[in-house]
């Protein structure tokens, strides 16, 4: 029985030409020796502050090299700036698909950018994998099948406030604040989601503001007399500070949730008041470099070591370092379970195909899924509270990939 | 004081095109043909370079043509006009966003999108024309350079139309059936058909009377006025072609890169609309396409050169060049050209 499969699939695999050896012979990018790996990264503009993850990638791929590579090939990482540009973003992909020729793109980062790219990647069939945003659109396998992003979405994020309201504040009267564009819509769609039908009920006033307001401070005296007593503070971080100071300062003490964006302890809470702070609520899913619980974790040791080797220049505190770390052993571990026979099919295939996958600065417990109708690696966060000091994790991982809509 | 020097480097460029157009009259005719033979062999050029180069590379020279239309049409105001704008990332965007929501929204085939971008942006400006013309100098550079600074803003203020910071996908426009042209090819030859139609009227525009009324208004407006022209009238419809010309760019723009959002169209692009115009020679036709050269490829150079410090490079780049050639890579050719010929007079025979 098992033979004749066997036989078959071999019939089939000639009659079409050998797939994986015309793969191997047409893909770019890819010799005995060397795969060639494209990316685009924010080193100048607004955004410049994140070009830190190209250089963190790069880093961690000259340790891989050092060690001897992957299946005798070495990584070669080129990444472009395009400074945040969309225009940019689509010269320099194409430029690195075809004069560079990449084998596939790693990590382009912002959500503009790569949407700029997205149907060039697509219609060209190369991988543009674990891209760094955290839209939820990425993870589209019908529509746009060799784009993968690898956070946890913002919707993803959303849906475990919501099933935590719904499980331990029942009868919460829920008031949001969110910044009146993508990015604030989006979390608002998967918290209502997350809440359902029913759950929904429990929301007593949305308020919004525009990225260019000054101050949300009527928004959240609206809030306050609106009888909420939940509050999910969708905004970034120079409105998360406001927000948290106000209700403060006007007495209004609900229960409050804080988006990951604005997890930031120093761009966000400290502005607002560390006691204003107290009880903050937010999910994490990766280790923070400043907190005192890993201090000791092997994982955490073994980047700072890797840190100091490879990228002394960067930042010991930047959380953006341990992201890039990480996207890059996900990368890794992807490549070495293509085996020898690399083409951009099979590593897309292989994108598709990773199995409780944990890495050593993810939070304890958390396991990358992906399949090919899942194209969300990471689902798994776990709530922190803040105890005017630092984050606090509490109660267990929530999944929001059990939720029938992600 | 600052206002007096930001004039004066415009000066003296000015000077130059009427008394060139009397004193050289006699060696004209033989002149003019050089020239024209010189530009019909550089557009045979430009009709066989993209078989001769791969697809990535058509497309930065079709990148080149786009944002040089968008220079003519800011050399216009600044160079020819005088009046400084820092804010024409604003018509740019108008005329992609245009030609993107008529694709989108509407379905309208994408040949028509341009010309409507066109007006569309000829009427923008010349809306903006009208009280720009109670500002002067440097102070229109400010009020430019806040519509620079609101564009984004406001494109994602109508995300009901603009599809908000997330913009708006289009695909790449395919070839007319029965052209044998990829793509890539077929934007090409797009771009440099009207990249040529648009410089050709901006030619014909610009040589003439109202060629030498925007100069007279840019030098000495009193005096213009007092010889007849109707200041008002020029530089409100200078700033609606000039604005036209950089819809046009955009609507093309919007179209080779098949994608638009807000934060595409920031301050930055006005400010390198800006230098593109600088560098290739103010009022100078030519100058647009030298100045699209230098803004598509010389931040590339700089990046190949030094990954950690690009903008310092490009810097060092942009000194060298206005150092050797202060009036700009046309000026520097016209100069060029000019001392070659007294050579050639001096000579005996």
């Amino acid at each position: 029985m098992r033979y004749t499969t066997l036989v078959l699939a071999g019939a089939l695999t000639l009659a079409l030409g050998g797939p994986t050896a015309r793969a191997l012979a047409a893909d770019p990018g890819l010799t005995a020796t060397e795969v060639k790996i494209g990316n685009t990264n924010p080193y100048s503009g607004p955004a410049s502050s994140y070009g830190t993850i190209g250089k963190a990638i790069a880093a961690y791929f000259r340790m891989v090299n050092d060690e001897g590579g992957i299946n005798g090939r070495k990584l070669n990482f080129v990444s472009l700036d395009d400074g945040y540009a969309p225009p940019k973003t689509v010269e320099m992909a194409r430029q690195l698909l075809e004069q560079e020729q990449v084998l596939f793109l790693f990590q382009t980062l912002g959500t503009p950018t790569n949407t700029a790219i997205w149907k060039y990647m697509n219609d060209q069939h190369v991988p543009h994998l674990f891209v760094a945003t955290g839209a939820t659109k990425w993870g589209d396998p019908k529509g746009h099948p060799w784009t993968m992003g690898w956070q946890p979405t913002y919707q993803a994020e959303a849906h475990i406030y919501a099933e935590y309201i719904l499980k331990h504040l029942p009868n919460a009267k829920i008031g949001i604040l969110y910044q009146n564009d993508d990015y604030g819509k989006d979390y608002l769609k998967g918290f209502k989601d997350g809440l359902g039908p029913d759950g929904q009920k429990m929301i007593v006033s949305e308020q919004t503001y525009e990225v260019t307001d000054p101050t949300v401070d009527s928004q959240i005296v609206n809030l306050k007399e609106s009888g909420a007593d939940v509050f999910f503070n969708i905004t970034i971080p120079k409105f998360a500070a406001q927000a948290i100071r106000r209700a403060f300062d006007i007495g209004w003490k609900p229960t409050q949730f804080l988006n990951n964006v604005s997890a930031s302890i120093g761009a966000a809470l400290k502005p607002a008041g560390l006691e204003a702070s107290k009880g903050v609520i937010t999910a994490l899913y990766l280790k923070d470099p400043d907190d005192p619980d890993w201090r000791d974790d092997p994982g955490m040791k073994a980047w700072r070591v890797w840190m100091q080797k490879y990228y002394p220049a960067g930042n010991l505190h930047d959380v953006n370092n341990v992201y890039g770390y990480s996207t890059a052993q996900t990368l890794v571990h992807v490549l070495r379970q293509c085996g020898p026979e690399l083409s951009r099919a099979t590593v897309m295939r292989q994108a598709a195909n990773i199995k409780d996958l944990s890495l050593p600065l993810l939070l304890p417990g958390i396991k990358i899924n992906t399949s090919p109708t899942d194209f969300y690696p990471i689902e798994q966060e776990q709530l922190a509270r803040f105890d005017g000091e630092r984050w606090v994790r509490f109660g267990p991982l929530f999944d929001a990939s059990r939720h029938p809509s992600m | 004081m600052r206002l007096e020097n930001a004039k004066a480097s415009l000066a003296p460029e000015v000077a130059t095109p009427p008394v060139r157009a009397v004193a050289a009259r006699p060696r004209a005719s033989a002149a003019t043909a050089a020239r024209a033979a010189g530009l019909v062999a550089l557009v045979a050029v430009a009709c066989l370079l993209p078989f001769e180069l791969s697809d990535y590379r058509t497309f930065q020279f079709t990148q080149v043509f786009i944002y040089a239309i968008a220079l003519l049409g800011l050399n216009m105001l600044t160079g020819y006009n005088g009046q400084i704008s820092l804010g024409h990332g604003a018509f740019y965007a108008i005329g992609a966003y245009t030609t993107a929501i008529m694709i989108d929204r509407w379905g309208v085939p994408y040949g028509w999108t341009i010309p409507v971008a066109g007006l569309v942006c000829l009427l923008a400006g010349f809306l903006f024309g009208i009280p720009a013309l109670r500002l002067e100098g440097l102070y229109l550079a400010l009020a430019t350079f806040a519509l620079a600074l609101a564009t984004p803003q406001i494109l994602k203020h109508f995300d009901g139309w603009t599809g908000g910071s997330q913009g708006i996908v289009l695909s790449k426009p395919s070839p007319p059936a029965g052209l044998p042209l990829s793509p890539d090819r077929w934007l090409y030859f797009l771009s440099l058909g009207l990249l040529l139609l648009l410089f050709l009227l901006g030619w014909n525009l610009l040589r003439g009377r109202t060629g030498r009324a925007l100069v007279a208004i840019r030098d000495n407006p009193i005096a213009a006025e007092a010889m007849g022209v109707n200041a008002a009238l020029y530089k409100s419809l200078t700033f609606g072609v000039s604005a036209a010309y950089t819809g046009i760019a955009g609507a093309l723009g919007a179209l080779a890169i098949a994608f638009v959002a807000p934060d595409t169209f920031n301050v930055f692009l006005s400010i390198t609309f800006l230098v593109g115009i600088v560098v290739g020679g103010l009022a100078s036709i030519a100058g647009a396409v030298f100045g699209a050269l230098f803004i598509q490829f010389v931040p590339n150079w700089a990046q190949a050169i030094s990954k950690a410090a690009p903008w310092a490079i490009y810097g060092v780049f942009l000194i060298g060049f206005m150092y050797v050639m202060p009036r700009g890579i046309a000026g520097a050719l016209r100069l060029l050209g000019r001392r070659l010929a007294r050579a050639t007079e001096s000579r005996p025979g």
